[in-house]
């Protein structure tokens, strides 16, 4: 069971309020492919990912990043149960998507570095804490239905 | 993930943009580092004060840039050029090695915040992988 202190619940429901998932979730996702090439094998149907540029017009990645986005609000939202909340992801991204869960901490970074872009000096070291440790709970979670 | 030519010419293009601010830039992702990774604390227990913008941590950041700033100048052979730096890290620090992720993961976090149009993906790629081959060439001497 996790234990949140306030300042950290606080700092999470904060940040997730002030992101703009349309801009955010593609931005994230089209800079994981981007950074770490490896990742754009969970992507061969998604079209054009030959370059950086094609990646960042890529509707498809586009798309997928609001999901992810998307998905990320849920675990804001049950703070106290994400390992219950994400059970059934965990048990998709393994049986039916085969990612290796390396990469949620791939794409975990870019978030952290895509937030903290947009929240410039207000994201001090207290609040990267937060954020990271909320990032850690959720990549944990995901990969706990793996077997 | 060895440079390519673009890599390195993204590099140094960063470097002469940043270079003024290394101070700035090492100082907090230095003390950063300190708060998001408290394990880190442990290197620095004869500190008087381990909070961002302490002395001690301003005066280490600005250390650790001028090897990031060595390793720029160096950056066509980072193993000969961080030599002397691999052996002190590896027989007199004793840093375990994973410890150089997670200050590369705070420079590029603090690059973000302090230059948002200028880390573009691409530029995020080419500094990710010059950190690695840092990082590398640091742990050349440690066994």
């Amino acid at each position: 069971m996790v234990e949140w202190t306030d300042f950290e619940r606080s700092t999470i429901v904060d940040i997730f309020s002030k992101i703009n998932h349309d801009i955010v979730g593609p931005a994230v996702l089209s800079r994981c492919l981007i950074v770490y090439p490896w990742t754009q094998r969970y992507f061969s149907k998604f079209g054009n990912l030959y370059n950086a540029a094609a990646i960042m017009g890529n509707p498809n990645v586009a798309k997928h990043g609001k999901v992810i986005l998307q998905s990320l609000e849920k675990a804001v939202k049950n703070m106290d149960n994400i390992k219950g909340t994400y059970a059934e992801l965990s048990v998709m991204h393994f049986e039916k998507l085969h990612v290796d869960p390396d990469n949620f901490k791939l794409l975990a970074d870019c978030l952290t570095i895509v937030v903290a872009a947009q929240f410039g000096k207000a994201f001090t070291g207290e609040v990267q804490a937060a954020f990271q440790k909320f990032l850690a709970v959720v990549v944990s979670s995901l990969g706990r239905q793996y077997h | 993930m060895s440079l390519t030519e673009k890599d390195k010419a993204t590099v140094k293009a960063l470097w002469g943009k940043i270079s003024k601010s290394s101070d700035a830039i090492g100082a907090d992702a230095l003390g950063r580092m300190l708060v998001v990774y408290p394990q880190t604390k442990t290197y620095f227990t004869h500190w008087s004060d381990l909070s961002p913008n302490s002395a001690p941590v301003k005066n280490h950041g600005k250390n650790v840039m001028s090897g990031v700033a060595l390793a720029v100048s160096k950056i066509d052979d980072l193993t000969a050029g961080l030599l002397d730096l691999s052996e002190q890290h590896a027989f007199t620090l004793r840093v375990d090695p994973a410890n150089f992720k997670i200050l590369s993961h705070c420079i590029l976090v603090v690059l973000a915040i302090m230059f948002p149009k200028e880390f573009t993906p691409e530029v995020h790629v080419a500094m990710d992988k010059f950190f690695c081959g840092v990082s590398l060439a640091l742990s050349e001497k440690y066994r």
